[in-house]
């Protein structure tokens, strides 16, 4: 039995708005992987729940006439790694979201959620980042009829650890993904962890790199667990950007990481040994993407076995 | 407050006086007394208390029973055939001597079924990682891996057989 004071039920995103703004302390509750793990540690005891995730507007992958991708927040994992969109224009974060938990983590837990708990670690959030993702966030509207939508970069959706930009009746009901920040682009998600399953990673990184004539024409790298949010290394990135694929490519890439990151001591690991990954990860998973780009693989990870 | 839902329960269909703040786990081991469902970790590591919902494996302890409402749940109690045969899964963790304390087992089961499926086949990596959401205290993972693999691939070829007939 879970510590709930109450728990509501809302079918609609009209419902979901309304509940919260009559309870802005309620605390919203989709796959349930994360708050009812809180719960039962008692970091959300005594807490009221509003319950989204019948909410079938909020389910699915769909691509937009202009190309755009919008996947809804209560698509879970397995459902993005196995959805065709994804896996045929943005399947770096199929392999992503594929080293979230375990096999039955993956059938309840939701992207939105991993997005919105505001956790640095998050597998599919540093993904989120390197393609420059947009967040839909949909509220109660000011003059107090109806819903206003609006779309925050995943990047300003964190605050800080713990806290996305959800104002009083917010909720995320939509993560876009635009052409121009995936055609021609290939993806490497590579997970730092010391089991290849149950696993949060102690770095997580993410590249999203176009490669033209040998050169690295552009590149989008991103981390999770290298600071209090995931992060955007945009020193680095233009340290980078035009040089040829090559060892002095490699050997500047590593050197600029430290520029851009400023990781923790945790139990996990020490600060020390995160700038360690932090330097060598990007580089591996560069170095992955363009033998991956060579065989006309547009996406990959570290993890043992890849997507089934 | 209790509160009624509705869904079927391996195959039945079941109107059930839940508490909200239940698990789905805690429904079926104490109120329909489903004993195959167990309460390990509770925090979703072990994959001791795994439920196909919906066709789909996961893990009940983190699940809350009211969310259950008009959705097919299966449980190990739901394979046996009409007169208690077992199903060609539960056999081949007989046959490959997979079980040591058993705990685990239904859950492991569980995910069998939800793999099985597909009606595709799996190396021995992939299987490894498709039950990767189960511990099993006893460290029996040879051969539980073995029965998977076994029952996986037997129904894999018997789904292919059916399909050239």
């Amino acid at each position: 039995m879970y510590d709930i004071e109450k728990i509501t039920v809302v079918k609609t995103v009209q419902e979901a708005v309304q509940a919260l703004t009559a309870d802005p302390s309620a605390v919203i509750i989709a796959g349930g992987s994360d708050v009812l793990i809180k719960i039962r540690a008692g970091k959300l005891a005594g807490c009221r729940l509003i319950s989204i995730r019948e909410i079938p507007e909020l389910h699915g992958i769909t691509m937009e006439k202009d190309g755009t991708i919008c996947i809804r927040p209560l698509t879970v994992f397995s459902e993005v790694a196995e959805n065709t969109i994804v896996r045929e224009h943005i399947p770096v974060l199929a392999y992503a979201v594929d080293q979230v938990g375990g096999p039955q983590i993956r059938n309840i837990g939701t992207i939105g959620g991993n997005i919105s708990n505001g956790v640095t670690s998050a597998d599919s959030a540093s993904t989120l980042c390197a393609l420059n993702a947009e967040v839909e966030i949909t509220g109660p509207a000011k003059d107090g009829s109806g819903l206003a939508v609006r779309r925050v970069p995943i990047l300003q959706y964190y605050v800080k650890a713990g806290k996305v930009c959800l104002g009083p009746g917010e909720i995320c009901t939509g993560i876009r993904i635009y052409k121009k920040d995936y055609e021609g682009y290939c993806g490497y998600y590579f997970k730092y962890g010391k089991r290849n399953a149950m696993e949060i990673a102690t770095l997580g990184c993410s590249v999203v790199a176009k490669i033209k004539n040998n050169t690295l024409e552009d590149i989008r790298l991103a981390f999770g667990v290298a600071g209090p949010v995931p992060m955007r290394c945009t020193h680095t990135e233009e340290a980078v950007r035009g040089m040829k694929i090559g060892e002095t490519l490699y050997k500047k890439l590593a050197e600029e990481i430290t520029n851009d990151v400023n990781p923790r001591d945790s139990w996990r690991a020490s600060r020390d040994f995160r700038i360690q990954l932090a330097r060598t990860m990007p580089v591996r998973s560069l170095q992955a993407l363009v033998r991956n780009a060579a065989e006309g693989k547009k996406g990959g990870s570290n993890a043992k076995v890849g997507l089934i | 407050m209790l509160q009624i839902i509705h869904c079927t329960v391996n195959g039945k269909e079941q109107e059930i006086a839940i508490d909200p703040r239940e698990s789905l786990c805690d429904m079926l081991h104490n109120r329909l007394y489903l004993t195959s469902v167990k309460r390990g970790c509770e925090v979703g590591e072990c994959g001791a208390c795994t439920v196909l919902v919906d066709g789909k494996a996961i893990d009940s302890c983190i699940y809350l029973a009211l969310w259950a409402e008009g959705r097919h749940v299966l449980t190990v109690e739901g394979l046996q055939g009409p007169n208690g045969e077992l199903n060609p899964i539960q056999q081949a963790f007989i046959d490959e001597a997979a079980v040591q304390c058993g705990f685990c087992i239904p859950g492991v089961i569980m995910s069998a079924v939800e793999i099985a499926g597909t009606g595709k086949k799996y190396t021995r990596e992939e299987i490894r990682k498709l039950i990767s959401g189960h511990l099993c205290r006893c460290t029996g993972y040879q051969n539980i891996t073995n029965a998977v693999e076994k029952a996986v691939n037997l129904l894999a070829d018997k789904a292919a057989m059916k399909k050239e007939k």
